[in-house]
């Protein structure tokens, strides 16, 4: 579903990603880890089409970037650590504006089912700007599933939550893997990954040193393969 | 099906941006506070008689027109930036241009808003008619010209931590023959010259306009990628 072979990406002097690869297959939920500064979001953005690759390859559902970027957004879902809602506009508003830029028919029935799912009927008619950090991020996640993706790319989803909003994000979370989507989630949060990827892969200075599916890990081993992995010299 | 969503999408823009100003009135105030005071200002520290007043008018009412209007151009941008809308829009699979064409109509909306309080007050603060028909078409072809580049720079200058100061810095120097034009054209109708006198300035604010439009349309996709 997803594949990046020799990705780079350059600010100016300073390389962020370094011939870096990696496969994502259909309904799979990677974690990509890593420090800060190791290039998570630069690699999210760029699968997202919203920064050009300096070199190589990125293609997502067999469509590449940035040439076919346009077919990549249609089936492309994303949620980062701002909401990218307006808060001067209600719950419906956002979805129903959101909606008309990805020309979805019958919208209304498909606000109606989105707002359900993030459990946000009731404050449907409220503005944004009123809602809970919590409340917002999951309101994001209905925005980003609204045209049904294929695909999902979350950066640091649960930045700025409480443990209580973290749980209800998880669970929103999910239910939008279950539903066969293939997922791409960057975070720091070790623990509240392990329980929703299925692989991890980390990422240290521009390149992916280590990957490991969550059925050879053993119980309560993903800070240990984290540690490891970081402290091995990548190619 | 392809022009239809591109309409859609730009429609459903100006909707947004007309919604989310008509609830938080930032732009708009900002841009009409900023412009009354200059007019005040200016109506107090220059005492002049009517043949002078003939002369600096129009020179006050762009300078006003254009400094009001930047100051709506950055708010409009940074409202995008801050809570990554601005992404949120990039994702979408539409045509650019449409969210570019959709900004700049609300833009022009918010600009042509503020002119149509600005001249009244202005006309009777310094006693002098502004409803003239040339007048409020060289006013049209100035605010179209003037928004479509502002917005384009605005786009540009919203990735910058210094987007404040960035913006007018690129602004002015390309808006200068349009400005000139606009100016003289504006100067020309409130002293009564007949048509062939000014009409030199409004055929170079129009190509200016179209040339822009045009260049707009082609740069904007590159402009808001990193």
């Amino acid at each position: 579903m997803i594949e990046v072979h020799r990705l780079v990406k350059r600010f100016g002097h300073k390389t962020v990603l370094r011939n870096l690869d990696l496969q994502v297959a259909q309904g799979e939920f990677v974690a990509l880890l890593g420090p800060n500064g190791a290039g998570k979001t630069t690699l999210l953005r760029i699968m997202a089409s919203l920064s050009r690759p300096t070199l190589g390859n990125v293609s997502i559902g067999g469509y590449s970037l940035p040439d076919q970027a346009a077919s990549v957004r249609q089936r492309l879902g994303v949620v980062s650590h701002l909401p990218l809602l307006y808060g001067d506009l209600s719950a419906e508003e956002n979805l129903r504006f959101y909606g008309r830029l990805y020309d979805i028919p019958a919208i209304e029935q498909r606000v109606n089912v989105v707002l359900e799912m993030v459990g946000l009927t009731g404050r449907r008619k409220d503005l944004v700007r009123t809602f809970s950090r919590g409340m917002q991020q999951r309101l994001a996640i209905g925005r980003a599933v609204l045209h049904d993706p294929q695909v999902m790319l979350l950066d640091e989803p649960h930045t700025g939550l409480d443990q209580d909003a973290c749980e209800m994000l998880d669970t929103v979370l999910k239910q939008v893997a279950v539903e066969g989507r293939t997922v791409v989630m960057t975070s720091h949060d070790l623990a509240r990954v392990a329980a929703l990827a299925g692989r991890f892969d980390v990422l240290s200075r521009g390149v992916i040193c280590a990957s490991v599916r969550s059925s050879e890990l053993p119980r309560d081993g993903l800070l240990a393969f984290y540690r490891k992995a970081l402290e091995q010299p990548c190619a | 099906m392809r022009v239809k969503h591109f309409l859609r999408a730009l429609l459903a823009v100006t909707w947004k941006d007309l919604a989310v100003e008509w609830r938080s009135r930032e732009v708009i105030s900002a841009m009409l506070v900023f412009s009354l005071l200059v007019i005040f200002i200016f109506n107090f520290a220059l005492e002049l008689d009517a043949q002078a007043r003939a002369s600096v008018t129009s020179g006050v009412l762009w300078v006003t027109l254009v400094f009001a209007g930047t100051l709506g151009l950055n708010r409009s941008m940074a409202t995008e930036k801050d809570r990554g809308c601005l992404d949120g829009l990039l994702l979408a699979p539409v045509d650019r241009t449409a969210i570019f064409f959709g900004k700049v109509l609300s833009n022009l909306a918010f600009m042509l808003l503020v002119a149509v309080i600005v001249l009244p007050v202005y006309s009777l603060l310094y006693n002098t008619n502004l409803f003239i028909g040339g007048l409020l078409l060289v006013v049209l072809l100035g605010s179209v010209g003037y928004v479509v580049v502002g917005t384009l720079l605005a786009a540009m200058a919203v990735q910058a931590r210094t987007r404040d100061i960035l913006l007018p810095i690129l602004l002015f120097p390309v808006i200068l023959p349009l400005l000139v034009s606009a100016v003289r054209a504006s100067s020309s109708i409130l002293q009564g010259l007949p048509f062939d006198e000014y009409s030199a300035h409004l055929n170079l604010m129009l190509v200016y306009d179209v040339v822009f439009t045009a260049v707009s349309f082609m740069v904007f996709d590159a402009v808001v990628e990193e």
